[in-house]
């Protein structure tokens, strides 16, 4: 498949949007249990949401140049019985519009149920926090069905691709949330130490799906392509010479050795470096030391993308081996 | 149930194109507007057609054939592309099995080109809507078209008559017929997609000859060799030359 850079950074940005979602809820629910012991700033649960809400609409917003006719791009909800990027639309604003109900509902102190100063969780701000928690992993399973639900594609055709999906999102949104927050040091080391481990296990994920991946073999052949039963088929034309839509959109056109570097990159550059930059966080280096592996993490994730569609071999290119 | 399919003998196709050039200019001159060319005349010329011919080697020479395969939109009777179209634009109509793009519908996020795995769909990049095969809908159900018109474009336009048209659920059909005598088989059968188009494959054509069609049995001219021989004694015609 042709990486585009619209659906790139739809990907990534919504995932760490909702990653750094979750973070906030995170930090609440451990607040009201007494497991985080900083205090946190009023204003803290408000600029957290606000920034979620600007990352997740800027990947919304990227998403659309996607589209060959955006201003009828409201018709994509109705399909969401059958298909999981329609699901995807539907999720995506609804989350959208609960972090901003839940950035309100911070705004407008509606935590402390009854006037009590301890709050609880039938506060209206836990409750959105729960909807918005569980519509952001419902998000997550859509991101990655919409790319795992084509069988042809097989390099996406498995569970892995939602667990990555999942998991990298989660990873770049803690790490987000650690290098962002103006919070206490306790909180930044807990959002670093969960974007650590949420980054080794998309590691593991990743590297799973790499190696199952390499050991792929293709279903479709040349010989099933056009029912012809020989060992050796070549084509000689593809029936036009100045390419077509087929030639632009599932061939990305690149060398081996570039696609393999971006592989070694984005392994260095989402995984390797930003756990290490993110142990240093979690040991109390430096805020610095954060913001850079956040910054970096994104970076790699924009390669893993890449990489991930790039790596995709999609059947229908079976058909476009030669031009004439 | 009806099921509208093509199907394409490869070994009569002889990889002309003008199933090309008639399914595009029927279908560029249609009321869904054109379909869009760049640089028709130009360096890299590029557009959107719902019909390719292409060309193939099989085997190592000197055993080699060349075989011409017409591709377009197959019309499964399981489409993938159709489930994951977001709007609805993408679907199969129930009353004869054609699959369409409602092109006031389509959004051109292109996710059905990547749920096809034949690769036959097209967008257009002018009107940013997916494009695909309609088995010329506008053609084959037009009622003020004499009977024998009502037929895709480049089912009329084959010099060979390549490609056959008909309703393959219709099992005295023509199509059904030669899929059925001739070995039809369908594209890629490993997705479970059912594909309604259906290929007849290269046959090799063999001439038996018996000595008989060498040298007939009942040829006249030698019927009078195997006649007895007159003894040169009796009489000849007319009576100077003997046999």
């Amino acid at each position: 498949m042709n990486p585009r850079v619209s659906v790139i950074l739809l990907t990534t940005l919504i995932g760490a949007g909702q990653g750094l979602f979750i973070a906030l809820y995170v930090v609440e629910t451990g607040v009201l249990l007494d497991l985080v012991a900083a205090p946190i700033r009023p204003w803290f649960y408000f600029y957290g949401a606000l920034l979620a809400f600007i990352v997740t609409s800027a990947g919304l917003v990227a998403s659309v140049f996607h589209l060959g006719r955006p201003a009828r791009a409201w018709r994509s909800a109705t399909q969401w019985r059958t298909s999981w990027l329609s699901r995807e639309v539907i999720v995506l604003p609804a989350f959208l519009g609960v972090v901003a109900l839940y950035a309100a509902a911070h705004f407008l102190g509606w935590n402390g149920t009854y006037g009590s100063t301890q709050g609880s969780f039938a506060d209206p701000t836990m409750l959105i926090g729960f909807t918005g928690t569980l519509l952001a992993l419902a998000l997550y399973v859509c991101t990655g069905m919409v790319y795992a639900c084509l069988p042809f594609l097989r390099e996406w055709a498995t569970p892995l691709t939602v667990i990555n999906y999942t998991l990298l999102g989660l990873a770049s949104g803690f790490a987000l949330a650690a290098a962002a927050t103006l919070a206490a040091p306790p909180v930044v080391r807990l959002f670093a130490a969960c974007a650590l481990v949420f980054t080794a296990l998309g590691f593991a994920g990743r590297l799973a799906s790499l190696a199952r991946n390499a050991r792929l073999r293709p279903k479709s052949t040349l010989q099933t392509a056009i029912g012809i039963k020989h060992p050796r088929i070549v084509q000689t034309s593809q029936g036009f010479m100045g390419g077509s839509f087929n030639t632009r959109e599932f061939f990305h056109g690149r060398s081996t050795k570039f696609v393999r570097a971006v592989r070694w990159f984005f392994l260095l550059g989402a995984f390797a470096v930003p756990a290490l930059l993110l142990a240093a966080g979690v040991a109390g280096v430096g805020k610095s030391v954060v913001v850079a592996a956040f910054v970096i993490q994104y970076v790699g994730l924009l390669a893993e993308r890449w990489y991930f569609f790039a790596q995709a071999n999609h059947p229908q290119n079976l058909y476009y081996q030669a031009i004439a | 149930m009806t099921q509208l399919a093509l199907v394409i003998d490869l070994n009569v196709c002889v990889g002309c194109h003008a199933c090309v050039t008639s399914c595009k200019e029927w279908n560029t001159s249609g009321s869904a507007g054109p379909l869009s060319d760049f640089n028709p005349y130009d360096r890299d010329p590029t557009g959107a057609f719902f019909n390719r011919v292409q060309s193939f080697e099989v085997g190592e020479f000197p055993n080699t054939q060349t075989v011409h395969f017409p591709k377009s939109c197959l019309h499964c009777e399981d489409p993938p592309c159709v489930p994951v179209c977001p709007t609805g634009a993408s679907y199969k109509r129930a009353e004869d099995g054609i699959v369409l793009v409602d092109y006031d519908k389509c959004i051109g996020c292109k996710y059905c080109a990547w749920a096809c795995p034949y690769g036959v769909r097209e967008l257009d990049e002018k009107s940013q809507v997916m494009t695909k095969c309609t088995l010329c809908v506008d053609r084959i159900t037009d009622v003020a078209l004499p009977e024998a018109e009502r037929k895709p474009a480049c089912v009329l336009a084959c010099p060979t008559n390549a490609r056959l048209f008909g309703d393959i659920h219709d099992p005295d059909s023509a199509v059904s017929t030669a899929i059925r005598e001739n070995a039809g088989y369908a594209l890629m059968p490993e997705w479970g997609t059912h594909p309604a188009n259906h290929y007849l494959p290269r046959r090799r054509t063999e001439r038996h000859l018996h000595a008989d069609e060498l040298q007939r049995a009942d040829n006249p001219l030698k019927v009078d060799g195997l006649q007895p021989k007159p003894p040169k004694s009796d009489p000849a015609l007319d009576d100077v030359m003997s046999w």
